[in-house]
């Protein structure tokens, strides 16, 4: 895997999938908005694969980063200007810059304490954009951004073809990026520190600032996510917060897969898809489902729930441990 | 990075320990794990540090790489103070240690792990692009170590599914990958079936002279016939040293091991 | 000035019921229980259908929500948690939570989610004056008060002068050895978790009135647990009491002086705090390594 040289079927089915995917909004306006969501939330299973598949890091508040993304693009928008491409970087930018400051309080401490402060940060934020609401709209939400075109050329439609391409464009572009990064020097040593950090610091690997940045990393990929969802939604609220958005990205990784580049999108989708097909049918419940699914993949272990068939995917999702 | 560190050139017909301890002390609480232990390793040395079972050997080793912080005392590496180091540091300046228990990348082969720790040691560490496998002098030295370390034959399989003998030899491989000028060998041979156990006897005694060797084992035939000096560890504190026939004549040293049954000296 | 620190005292009082069997749980076999909520929510709205449903005086209907309560635990604890114990933490987490989201939706479809009064006994309600309205003590909250100190006092008594103490003390620090003492870690894991459940429920049944009580609760307090046992360590009784104490009278203060950021406070000093001491306030590996 590290020391693969011959790609092309990877790279042949993964284009194929985009293909597909950027024919869709186009194929299927309807749809279009539901695209754009997907690759958002794509990206930020995405993002948190960095994070716990590649760092080993179980976070239960990584809607924190997603979250200030969010409101980070969605405010300048709204008050400083409408280009969207800026508005990314900013949301980009804040939350890389919170999620460096908070890797110091991932680098110690143990599972439960980082399970703990990470889902402590997400509230916190929650409160923040709650009680600020002359800011941030509180409880209503932040309405009123007008995206202005992207490139200065495409308006960003109502049925959402332009804003789902957009997202699509940024996942895949985010996509190639960690792909480049966690097969490099650097991506192997990331993979040696979340296998075994005391072997890994042994060897010679700074493991604090590996750990620091596969964090700020995953930071700054969850702030795209939640830029995009703002840009391409047109709102914020403050379920961007909640403990079930960090639930629910933590259940798409798992149904991908962690620790391999693809498994948060291939989750993502599925859990998508999933959810529009159950939410048809009893929409009230869905939570209670997504529970049991949860419960299901802790008792019986990912591979038996979601892979029965044949474990054809390589780097084994047992790894994260 | 190779060492930073030139070694101070006293101007003695001795040549300066490599590696140094100075009135190391370790408290855990109330006990006392490490107690004023100066120790000092010649360059190119095959030493090794013995004790009954609870002496604080694998303590002392900690406390040398800086896993565990001291208490007081100061640890000197080519005569520079390194008793603030953090472990990685360490490494980078010529200090490795092994694991009594194989310390492995669970996920990876024997071939990515040594290639990414010699990707890291060559100072590719940081780099965010490219692909160890075009690094062709990385894969060159790793395939080499593979080869040495007679573990060619199960390059691709997962650590994880290694042979438990193949474990310690790729857990010695893994220090080596690192360059070490002081090598620390936490009982190197502990646990492993007799069938597999002449396989690491040879590669230690393989191993590249120039390299100075600390050796903490139980094991008292692997003790007398690699080391040419002997400390002997006991609660802590520094109870005899010398070449291993003094040692094995001390009366002291017979009463600790007979004491605890576990002596079988030549 | 001073009924601050009284409620501030109570709400700390309640927070260590509810999460003191969570502490010796990950204590004991290191499993991380987020559900643990879920039993104290179990607990409130068993005390609301005893006394309003069934008409059970309100000091029976939290001593039958504490023994139902256990009850479930130590079924859930067989069927379900045993398996885990051996598992990894993000297996652990993904489970527990799951085991939340289910609760709550399961509440939300049994009884909806409107928030569910206790109606307590006349001689429970009102409050005392003192000093000019200096400090006043709502009689509740004193009750409270009341029968957590003697449930404080209670566990510490079992850990240090019985026999069960001993051995889940030795369990707590290593199991491993415990076993091969001849200890039944298993048992003792299984009753432990069966009381701590039912203390979740007792605290559950307790804090309906002061915390509030909807289908949410296992979320919204989910935090407030977690760091109960991460500031409070998991090797005494003291440490989380602790922990809650401060948490309680922080959380009070907090809310009372600056009404405007609310949890904030709160959340930002116990983040700060874990950053200085990752390994909590009390325990003993000192201020990590």
């Amino acid at each position: 895997m590290l020391l693969a040289t011959d790609r092309w079927r990877e790279r042949l089915i993964v284009g194929f999938l985009f293909a597909v995917a950027f024919g869709l909004p186009w194929l299927m306006p309807s749809r279009a908005l539901f695209v754009a969501e997907t690759a958002s939330v794509a990206l930020f299973a995405l993002s948190l694969d960095l994070v716990l598949g590649y760092a080993g890091i179980v976070s239960l508040g990584h809607a924190a980063f997603f979250g200030v993304g969010a409101y980070a693009a969605g405010l300048f928008a709204k008050l400083v200007m409408p280009d969207p491409l800026t508005g990314l970087a900013v949301g980009i930018a804040v939350a890389a810059l919170m999620g460096l400051a908070c890797s110091l309080t991932i680098l110690r401490g143990s599972d439960l304490t980082r399970i703990m402060v990470t889902l402590a940060l997400s509230l916190l934020l929650y409160e923040l954009a709650n009680r600020f609401d002359a800011i941030t709209g509180g409880a209503d939400g932040l309405q009123g951004m007008a995206m202005g075109p992207l490139l200065g050329r495409f308006e960003f439609d109502l049925q959402g073809q332009v804003p789902a391409t957009y997202a699509l464009a940024v996942l895949f572009l985010a996509l190639l990026l960690v792909q480049w990064v966690v097969r490099s020097p650097l991506g192997a040593t990331l993979l040696a520190v979340r296998d075994n950090p005391l072997r890994a610091a042994a060897v010679g690997i700074p493991v604090a600032s590996r750990l620091a940045f596969a964090y700020a990393f995953g930071a700054a990929l969850a702030g795209a996510a939640g830029a995009l969802v703002a840009q391409t939604s047109g709102f914020v609220s403050l379920e961007v917060f909640s403990i079930e958005r960090s639930a629910d990205v933590l259940l798409m990784l798992v149904i991908g897969g962690a620790g391999w580049v693809y498994g948060g999108v291939l989750g993502a989708v599925a859990f998508k898809v999933l959810n529009e097909l159950v939410a048809g049918i009893t929409p009230q419940y869905w939570t209670f489902w997504m529970g049991l699914f949860l419960l299901a993949i802790g008792l019986l272990g990912r591979e038996r729930v979601l892979r029965p068939w044949a474990l054809w995917q390589r780097p084994s999702t047992k790894a994260v441990r | 990075m190779g060492s930073l560190a030139a070694p101070f050139d006293k101007g003695s017909a001795v040549s300066a320990p490599v590696l140094r301890t100075e009135r190391l002390e370790k408290r855990f609480g109330g006990i006392v794990a490490t107690d004023s232990v100066s120790l000092s390793i010649a360059p190119g040395a095959r030493h090794a540090l013995i004790g009954p079972n609870g002496a604080g050997k694998t303590t002392l080793v900690n406390l040398l790489t800086g896993v565990l912080p001291v208490s007081a005392g100061a640890v000197y590496l080519d005569e520079v103070d390194i008793t603030r180091l953090p472990v990685h540091r360490r490494v980078a300046r010529g200090m490795v240690r092994t694991f009594q228990i194989s310390q492995l990348f669970r996920s990876l082969s024997p071939r990515e792990t040594l290639a990414l720790i010699v990707g890291q040691q060559r100072g590719l560490g940081r780099r965010w692009w490219g692909s160890l496998a075009r690094e062709a002098s990385v894969i060159e030295r790793a395939d080499q170590l593979l080869e040495q370390f007679r573990l060619a034959s199960v390059r691709d399989v997962r650590t994880d599914q290694l042979a438990y003998g193949k474990r310690r030899l790729l857990e010695i491989a893994i220090a080596l990958a690192c360059e070490p000028r002081v090598l620390l060998l936490d009982e190197p041979v502990a646990g492993v079936p007799a069938g597999e156990r002449e396989e690491i006897l040879q590669t230690l005694a393989a191993l590249p002279a120039q390299v100075s060797i600390l050796l903490i084992e139980h094991d008292m035939e692997l003790v007398f016939g690699f080391s040419r000096f002997i400390t002997v560890l006991v609660n802590g504190s520094v109870l005899a040293e010398g070449e291993p026939a003094a040692i094995a004549a001390d009366p002291r040293v017979k009463a600790v091991y007979l004491g605890s049954g576990a002596g079988h000296t030549p | 000035m001073p009924t601050l620190v009284f409620d501030g005292i109570a709400y700390g009082m309640l927070l260590f019921i509810l999460a003191v069997g969570l502490s010796v749980t990950l204590g004991l076999m290191n499993f991380i229980n987020l559900a643990h909520g879920a039993f104290a929510m179990l607990g409130g709205y068993l005390t609301v259908a005893f006394t309003q449903r069934l008409g059970v005086p309100f000091v029976p209907a939290i001593l039958l929500a504490f023994l139902a309560t256990g009850l479930v635990g130590a079924v859930l604890e067989r069927l379900l948690y045993r398996p885990m114990y051996q598992r990894s933490h993000l297996d652990q987490v993904l489970f527990s939570i799951g085991l939340v989201f289910m609760s709550v939706a399961a509440t939300d479809w049994l009884v909806g989610s409107q928030q569910q009064n206790i109606h307590l006994p006349g001689w429970l309600q009102g409050r005392s004056e003192f000093g000019e309205g200096a400090l006043g003590m709502g009689h509740y909250r004193l009750f409270i008060i009341a029968v957590c100190a003697l449930l404080v006092l209670g566990l510490q008594a079992i850990l240090s002068r019985t026999r069960f103490g001993a051995r889940l003390r030795a369990s707590v620090d290593d199991a491993r050895v415990a076993a091969g003492l001849g200890i039944d870690v298993n048992r003792v894991f299984s009753l432990t978790f069966a009381v701590g459940s039912g203390l979740a429920g007792l605290g559950g049944a307790l804090g309906a009135e002061v915390l509030g009580l909807d289908p949410s609760f296992p979320l919204k307090f989910l935090v407030y647990f977690l760091i109960v046992v991460a500031v409070g360590g998991t090797s005494s009784v003291t440490g989380p009491l602790l922990a809650a104490l401060l948490l309680g009278l922080a959380d009070v203060g907090g809310k009372y002086f600056i009404p405007k950021l609310g949890a904030f406070i709160v959340y930002a000093l116990i983040i700060a705090l874990l950053l200085w001491r990752p390994n909590g306030l009390f325990s003993r590996g000192g201020s990590g390594r």
